[in-house]
């Protein structure tokens, strides 16, 4: 298991054309080592999830810039459970929320709704690539209960 | 002596030949004879050689004989794929553009009742993906072990992740599987060019075979390939021509038939307007549709659904009262042929509404989609908006007594400026029903085919002067 490329989906989800820094991530992740499945800009939440069951992706990386991450990524891990995904690491980053909120805060309630890590505006790319070392090295020390 | 070409289709209906003088590129004759598949393929075939006999005089020595089929149902196939806007969607390109009936799409894991429905509807050859290479292979292996346990007995072409093929062969058991390269390989890569030609080839060996075809073989040469496939390589011979002869740029053939309507296409299909983005997997540049659920007598109470009743009586310039009695009466004989004026007029609206819904379901659109920095224009499916042909063919289209106003239904509409459906292009028409014939010559003789095509298409398109220029 541990032998097999990791494979990442990256997108910019919802209505929002901010394609740059998804870009830039993408290349990066590529650079160290992962297979990236990029859907680029506008996509539905469906599309990732969908892209990452046929790839058996080990993680998604969503991307907001535009101040509406809150409305795109609602029930964003049910749809990944219904699908099958229970187990998959999911990211997010960017501009998530509109307005001054406290980051601590903000993160809190990502987190809240499922996701395993969330990124501010100016995180760089090394933490990002540091994350998920981290976390996909701690998924496979643990036994797969559902891949069959 | 010219050297003569005899192309024979064993359509469901009936048993066609066109004979061809290939040095002078033109119809020597056609013969025509029933279908008799289900008893004996030869008393149909001996009755259109003498049909076509009656009209030439005693028929030539042919340099080729080449045949194909959608006999006995057509090449009936399943499609098994894992997420059905992915690898589902491939498989079924990949079948239709092999020249397939599908008679049943199943996605994700199949279910008991799944492989129940799979065993009555007893495909000829069913195409299993799922996955792209070193992507999932859970979902794959447990539809082919699933497979492998049934009753089906057809081959299985497998065209999924290939880092599970060897396994999920394994699964399939004792039955006839062929391998090939993935219909996706990588996440969005549409791959089906391998597909289509292991089911060709299932086709060649197998199936001709199993449906009797053979048994005329003293006639023929060969069973090339199902005539849809036949015409498709007809229409790419046209578009794309071939060494000397340049064909006719991207174009669009719509044949409305019995019991369905299908759609050609050999276009890039990219947005044809700058700042459009491509939503959705990448489209095939050769691509067949078929619409089920259009034609003109098996399927026109499901026109009339699409259409509405209101409409399309008044098409025919028919009360609905008049036109519903006249719809039940091609329900009662499907086999009948127009007789009165009502009937052609209620059929001339039939076939009007056939190709339009057709073509407006084969070509993409686009929409708008308003993102905090402004208004963004996404397209689904492909652009045919530039397209510079669009043929037309079948019996209710040729047979029309305006087939100009059939065919604009294919144009872009005003009142639906979201379809990217051809705005200018020339309208053809293959009258003699030839590009199936093209298609098989175009295996041996390609310039014979496409100058043959070329020359025998007539222009319907009264406002292009130099229809003439078609053959140069």
């Amino acid at each position: 298991m541990s032998a097999k490329q990791k494979v990442l989906v990256t997108g910019v989800i919802g209505s929002d054309t901010h394609i740059v820094g998804n870009r830039i991530l993408s290349m990066a992740l590529e650079a160290a080592g992962y297979k990236v499945i990029a859907l680029g800009a506008l996509t539905p939440a469906g599309d990732f999830i969908k892209a990452a069951v046929e790839t058996a992706a080990d993680a998604i990386l969503v991307s907001s810039l535009y101040g509406q991450g809150e409305l795109d990524c609602r029930g964003f891990r049910d749809l990944c459970i219904e699908a099958g995904l229970d187990d998959i690491l999911l990211y997010l980053g960017g501009n998530l929320v509109v307005g001054k909120q406290a980051w601590p805060e903000v993160e809190q309630r990502f987190l809240d709704m499922g996701f395993d890590r969330a990124a501010p505006p100016g995180t760089k790319i090394e933490t990002v690539i540091a994350w998920l070392a981290c976390d996909l090295a701690a998924r496979d020390q643990r036994p797969h209960p559902l891949k069959a | 002596m010219p050297a003569c070409a005899l192309l024979i289709d064993f359509g469901s209906t009936y048993t066609k030949l066109r004979a061809i003088d290939l040095d002078a590129r033109r119809i020597l004759g056609s013969g025509q004879g029933p279908s008799t598949v289900a008893s004996d393929i030869m008393v149909g075939m001996k009755a259109a050689l003498t049909d076509l006999e009656k009209r030439i005089g005693r028929l030539p020595q042919f340099k080729y004989r080449l045949a194909s089929s959608s006999a006995a149902g057509g090449l009936r196939m399943v499609t098994v794929g894992l997420v059905r806007e992915l690898t589902a969607e491939a498989a079924r390109r990949a079948a239709l553009g092999a020249g397939a009936r599908l008679v049943g799409t199943f996605a994700y894991r199949l279910t008991r009742g799944d492989i129940e429905q799979i065993v009555a509807l007893a495909p000829d050859i069913l195409l299993l993906a799922g996955g792209t290479d070193g992507g999932d292979s859970a979902v794959i292996l447990h539809n082919a072990a699933a497979l492998g346990r049934s009753a089906l007995a057809c081959p299985v072409v497998l065209a999924g992740n290939r880092s599970a093929a060897d396994e999920a062969a394994l699964l399939l058991g004792a039955r006839e599987v062929i391998s090939c390269e993935n219909v996706m390989p990588e996440f969005n890569v549409l791959s089906i060019e391998a597909a289509r030609a292991a089911i060709r080839k299932v086709f060649i060996d197998r199936i001709v075979h199993a449906k009797g075809i053979d048994r005329a073989q003293a006639e023929f040469d060969q069973v090339l390939m199902p005539t849809p496939a036949a015409v498709l390589e007809g229409v790419r011979l046209l578009a794309d021509g071939c060494a000397g002869v340049s064909g006719l740029g991207p174009l669009l053939l719509v044949d409305p038939g019995g019991a369905t309507t299908d759609v050609h296409s050999v276009a890039g299909g990219e947005p044809s307007v700058a700042g459009v983005i491509p939503q959705g997997l990448p489209e095939p540049r050769v691509k067949r549709t078929v619409e089920g659920d259009l034609g003109m007598r098996h399927n026109a109470a499901a026109v009339v659904e699409a259409a509405g009743l209101a409409r399309i009586a008044a098409d025919a310039c028919l009360a609905p009262a008049r036109a519903r009695v006249l719809l039940d009466r091609i329900a009662r004989d499907v086999d009948s042929l127009p007789r009165s004026a009502e009937e052609a007029a209620l059929d001339q609206a039939l076939v009007r509404a056939s190709v339009k819904f057709a073509v407006a379901r084969h070509c993409g659109s686009v929409e708008t989609v308003f993102t905090a920095t402004g208004p963004v224009t996404v397209q689904h499916g492909k652009d045919l908006s530039g397209v510079g042909t669009v043929i037309g063919t079948g019996g209710a289209l040729v047979h029309s007594r305006d087939a100009r106003a059939v065919m604009e239904m294919a144009l872009a509409d005003s009142a639906e400026p979201l379809s990217l459906r051809p705005k200018q292009p020339r309208l053809l028409l293959d009258r003699e029903y030839l590009l199936y014939a093209c298609g098989l010559l175009g295996a041996v003789e390609p310039q014979a085919a496409l100058e043959l095509a070329l020359a025998h298409l007539e222009p319907v398109d009264t406002e292009t002067p130099h229809a003439k220029a078609l053959g140069a």
